[in-house]
């Protein structure tokens, strides 16, 4: 199954990943050769057989709504490589204006 | 040429639950940031969602009191985009199996015409933080908090079935209603449990296709939704009459202080948040004995109420709508009814009246009041057996709203009684026809208006005090002998 060079620029900018027109070239490639590989699969028989929903034979685990505390503030931040006042601080994300 | 508008709208509603939707943190507004988080809600790996049953039930809840089906068969999906404030860069929700579909809303619109809007889907999903922007340019940044992350969501998604701006400001203001009604959320706009997205187009009218569809966001007053509405619409016409519509569909935002939209983004297809289900999470089998538990718990809902409070009372739907469309003022309202034998109306009114003017006064809900059913029953009583006048049952009521005290109370407390007395106000009566000879002149003269003037003169007397039906009678007695 061939994904073209466009589809792969795509993906690219969707996982936020800066891709040249080569590597685009190259992914591309290597990106068919694997869905060809996971492609087999269409070739099972699958007739008269139900779709997966889910691989573990479970329906309806709950929990109760009951609140169990977990973290403190403090343990929550302690790996955050910047801070303030309880946020963490990240670059700015303004889109707009 | 003439235009037709068309409206759909995305509302999304933080349930009503202790903990949030998938861990155990507390679901609470307003503490400090991050104290209510886990590795769960913080996106750590490893961490493992696991789903709290009251979110299932109040989602379905909401579905059965906007009359949807309830799915027997339903899972959750991943939808995937990068922002900071959604740290497992995944959403959890519901794409080709919501919990609900198909239900409808009835709401009469400005035009007085009872219009049927069509819900499309109610799917419960997790909410994400909230970011705070702080600095301008490049010195700026974005502080998050995730207090809100992880907070049990629905999503209601209408057909394009509104058609002005005011539609679907009172489509909203009935949805609010409801699910207050039901004690699915608080719905407090203020406070984002209550959010608003909508889509617009217009079209010339008769054409069978719709205009391309913008997409007004971060609409956070019924105000700013009715107002935006109105600006794209207007927007929308002119472009059409121009000959130039627009080329794309956009995402938009509102300039509250502008009273514009302004363009935010070319709206995303949905393909790209390539959606595919949670292998964290296990489907949801519902039974129909869980679904029907749900709905006998259901309270009678505002519209039934209405249609009930008309034909059991007689009420105008007017006042059916106004005692009926909160949940409190209806309790409150029936369970006076149910202590006083008299005329529902006249319940109705003291409701509707002083206590809605002062409940609104003091910024309270008919429970947050001192003011109990058994009060006011007690009070409207005390007026029938000719106790207390009308007019002197104002100020008892008042006295009752502030202090809690009994009417009886109030009255002995105030010397409030009603005089009744016959001769005592006979003699008062030939008193102030004394003071008057003028008026009393005027009557006997066949000005018959002078009598109006005459009880006010003895209720001012008495300060209100007086039987003003004994009044009446003995000053006619007196005037025509």
């Amino acid at each position: 199954m061939k994904l073209e060079k466009e589809k792969a620029k795509h993906l690219a900018e969707l996982a936020r990943l800066e891709v040249s027109e080569e590597e685009a070239a190259e992914f591309s490639h290597q990106l068919s050769e694997v869905l060809d590989y996971a492609g087999k699969v269409r070739e099972a028989p699958v007739e008269g057989v139900e779709p997966t929903i889910h691989l573990l034979p479970l329906t309806n685990v709950f929990r109760d709504d009951e609140v169990k505390p977990f973290l403190t503030r403090e343990e929550a931040l302690v790996n955050a490589p910047r801070r303030e006042e309880g946020f963490f601080r990240v670059p700015r994300i303004l889109e707009e204006n | 040429m003439n235009y037709e508008t068309v409206i759909g709208l995305e509302v999304h509603v933080e349930l009503k639950t202790e903990a949030k939707v998938f861990c155990g943190c507390a679901a609470r507004f307003g503490s400090e940031p991050n104290t209510h988080v886990c590795p769960g809600c913080l996106g750590m790996p490893g961490a493992l969602p696991v789903l709290n049953k009251k979110a299932v039930e109040l989602c379905i809840k909401a579905g059965l009191a906007l009359q949807c089906r309830i799915a027997p068969f339903s899972r959750f999906d991943r939808k995937q985009y990068f922002y900071p404030d959604l740290p497992q860069a995944y959403q959890i929700t519901q794409d080709d199996l919501p919990l609900c579909t198909g239900g409808k809303l009835k709401i009469v619109n400005p035009g007085g015409e009872e219009r049927i809007i069509r819900i499309n889907r109610i799917h419960l999903e997790e909410e994400a933080g909230r970011t705070y922007h702080s600095g301008i340019g490049a010195t700026g940044y974005s502080l998050l908090d995730f207090n809100r992350s992880g907070l049990a969501l629905i999503e209601i998604v209408t057909e394009p079935d509104l058609r002005s701006p005011a539609e679907a400001r009172i489509f909203l203001e009935k949805l609010q209603e409801i699910l207050r009604y039901v004690e699915v959320s608080d719905c407090k706009m203020e406070e984002g449990s209550f959010r608003c997205d909508a889509n617009i187009s217009v079209h010339p009218a008769g054409s069978q296709e719709f205009g391309r569809r913008m997409e007004l966001k971060n609409l956070n007053s019924f105000k700013a939704i009715q107002a935006a509405l109105a600006y794209e619409e207007n927007r929308l016409g002119s472009l059409l009459a121009a000959g130039t519509p627009p080329v794309q569909e956009e995402s938009r935002g509102w300039d509250e202080t502008r009273g514009m939209t302004f363009f935010m983004r070319p709206k995303e297809k949905a393909s790209d948040y390539r959606y595919f289900p949670d292998p964290d999470l296990p489907p949801l089998v519902i039974a129909e004995e869980w679904v029907e538990k749900i709905r006998e718990d259901l309270p009678e809902l505002p519209e039934e109420k209405k249609n009930r409070y008309m034909k059991e009372y007689g009420l105008s739907a007017q006042d059916a709508d106004l005692l009926g469309g909160s949940r409190e003022t209806a309790e409150f309202f029936e369970a006076t009814l149910r202590l006083y034998p008299g005329e529902a109306k006249t319940v109705a009114n003291w409701v509707m009246g002083e206590f809605a003017r002062l409940l609104n006064l003091e910024k309270l809900t008919p429970a947050q009041s001192k003011l109990k059913p058994e009060a006011l029953a007690a009070m409207l009583q005390m007026i029938d057996a000719g106790e207390i006048s009308g007019k002197i049952a104002k100020t008892v009521f008042e006295e009752m709203f502030y202090s809690g005290k009994s009417p009886r109370e109030i009255v002995e407390e105030k010397g409030l009684v009603q005089i009744s007395d016959e001769s005592q106000l006979a003699a008062l009566v030939r008193g102030i026809l004394a003071k008057h000879p003028g008026p009393v002149a005027d009557y006997r003269a066949g000005k018959t208006k002078a009598l109006g003037f005459l009880v006010g003169q003895v209720m001012k007397e008495t300060k209100g005090k007086a039987n003003p039906g004994l009044v009446n009678k003995l000053l006619r007695e007196e005037l025509e002998k």
